[in-house]
């Protein structure tokens, strides 16, 4: 599902994110993807959804080598994996519901498609409640998981989480864990970057672990 | 919620049927988006009205302004074409001229291509028609004879009073004949306003390039400003598959209203200026006795001032989209 060839990247300014980078993840697999901030991360994070290019080596998708996708093609292809950010991205100059129901809109859903698929959505992460509200109402952990309401609305095939539970406490991460697991339960590849270890430790899976910008662990 | 029904929804079909859906699919939702899109624009622009209608307001005047022009040249053009048919020359006959010697210059003046019709003013019927004019009749009574020379008034071709050169030569050959004293024209002023009428639009087509231009600097920069508006939103869309296109869509629909509502504003501009000058002209035009009546803006002058709008409000828009949202990736 996911593979990554001799992946290198360097920075014009000269530093090396990424250095020989092999791995392969397969469908419905689950890892964790860890390391101290500036391992690269980020960075090979955002080479699955061509944020990023390698400068060198090449990253295959289902099969699909990224290098070859010419940039018209991107948008296309950045539809098939769903990525739970950070700082979450939400927008607030609209509800919770039209949030999640963004990605459906961009790709062109049947519009008598939308409300069932979103509410699906809020209703597995628990905020169906909450759809007619503003987000900024809302606290960030469940902020966040509107975020991963929108990430797996238009249901992926992989799902990516860079720092899901950065700001959340213990509990609350926990939670958003459970839910990462549950779409992985359904066949969906997830792969997610953290460097909160007590998170780990104690669900014993595959384990990435990148040290200045190589692969040590994996 | 990740079941497997309804996932993915294109390739639910295989093979050939499930590519025409697909396609089907893609041009229903790229309709359907085109759809909203033009009203979600339009209710974005209402929902800030005074900014809005400010903007509205530039591109309107800007292109009032060269609309108007055009619209005054239009009306000096009819008022123009109006007074060409009265545009005559008198040609004064000598006195001492026989009834035998008029019929004569009248022949050659019918053969002549560049005079197309000659009225003979006889000494008598010239002398009634001043009486009736003037008001003088008592003091021509005072006259033992008839003071006025026989005239016959020629309608020189259309040609003619547009071109110096042509109602010169005419004059020439008129005022060479020994059977004519004199020749009185006021073609002179005609040919000035015909060139003035010209330069008018000229002046008005070079104030609407202009202005044209400032109308997309304005659009372009008003655009732009939308746009830094919604990079959060803009930087979100592309993050989870929008194209360009998709991403740049209500901002080209944002100046088509744009252009809409400017050239719809123009026209009602043009129209209120007209109004208000109306009575004047028709006061202007009653005390030179003539039927002219000021021509206000048509329904073309609407189509072309919506078809400008329209064109100047995309294309600033599409220079705006252009150069700044392609720019914005995230990161």
């Amino acid at each position: 599902m996911i593979q990554f060839d001799n992946v290198s990247k360097r920075y014009p300014s000269g530093h090396e994110a990424l250095a020989n980078l092999n791995f392969f993840m397969g469908e419905g697999e689950f890892a964790f993807l860890t390391g101290h901030s500036g391992a690269g991360k980020s960075t090979l994070l955002k080479m699955i959804t061509l944020l990023e290019r390698p400068s060198q080596g090449q990253v295959l998708i289902n099969g699909k080598n990224l290098n070859r996708l010419h940039a018209s093609q991107v948008p296309y292809f950045r539809r098939r994996v769903g990525v739970v950010f950070q700082n979450h991205h939400l927008l607030f100059d609209r509800t919770v519901y039209d949030n999640v129901a963004l990605p459906l809109e961009v790709m062109g859903f049947p519009r008598a498609d939308i409300p069932r698929r979103v509410r699906a959505a809020l209703d597995k992460v628990d905020l169906l409640s909450k759809e007619r509200q503003n987000p900024i109402t809302l606290s960030t952990g469940e902020q966040q998981r509107v975020g991963i309401a929108r990430a797996v609305v238009h249901k992926p095939k992989i799902l990516l989480a860079d720092e899901p539970t950065g700001n959340l406490d213990p509990d609350l991460s926990a939670e958003i864990m459970n839910l990462f697991y549950q779409f992985n339960d359904v066949g969906v590849t997830v792969l997610i970057a953290t460097h909160d270890i007590a998170l780990i430790t104690p669900m014993r899976c595959r384990e990435l672990h990148l040290r200045h910008g190589r692969l040590v662990e994996g | 919620m990740v079941n497997k029904v309804g996932n993915k929804p294109r390739k639910t079909i295989s093979g050939a049927r499930g590519s025409r859906a697909s396609l089907r699919h893609r041009v229903d939702s790229y309709v359907n988006h085109h759809g909203k899109t033009v009203a979600q624009s339009l209710r974005r622009l209402l929902r800030q009205p005074l900014q809005t209608l400010m903007t509205v307001l530039v591109i309107a005047i800007a292109m009032a302004l060269p609309a108007a022009l055009y619209t005054a040249i239009e009306n000096l053009r009819t008022l123009g074409s109006g007074i060409e048919l009265n545009a005559r020359m008198s040609v004064f006959l000598n006195k001492s001229l026989s009834d035998d010697g008029v019929a004569e210059l009248m022949m050659a003046l019918e053969q002549r291509p560049d005079v197309t019709a000659i009225v003979y003013l006889s000494r008598e019927r010239a002398l009634e028609e001043f009486r009736e004019a003037s008001g003088f009749g008592d003091v021509l009574l005072l006259l033992d004879d008839n003071p006025l020379p026989a005239a016959i008034l020629v309608q020189p071709a259309d040609a003619v009073t547009r071109d110096a050169a042509a109602a010169d030569a005419l004059v020439a050959w008129l005022k060479a004949r020994d059977e004519v004293d004199d020749v009185s024209v006021d073609l002179g002023w005609l040919q000035k306003l015909h060139a003035f009428i010209n330069a008018g639009k000229q002046a008005a087509m070079g104030l609407g390039v202009a202005l044209g231009f400032g109308v997309l600097l304005v659009m372009g920069n008003t655009i732009r400003m939308a746009i830094a508006n919604r990079r959060e939103e803009i930087v979100v869309v592309k993050l989870i598959g929008g194209t360009n296109g998709y991403v740049q869509r209500p901002f080209l629909y944002a100046g088509f209203w744009y252009g809409i509502g400017g050239g719809l504003v123009a026209w009602l501009l043009v129209w209120i200026a007209f109004l208000a000058m109306a009575p004047a002209a028709k006061r202007i035009a009653a005390l030179y006795q003539s039927g002219f009546s000021l021509e206000g803006p048509g329904f073309l002058t609407l189509l072309v001032l919506l078809g400008c709008g329209v064109a100047l409000g995309l294309g600033g828009a599409w220079i705006a989209v252009a150069s700044h949202l392609r720019r914005i990736e995230p990161e």
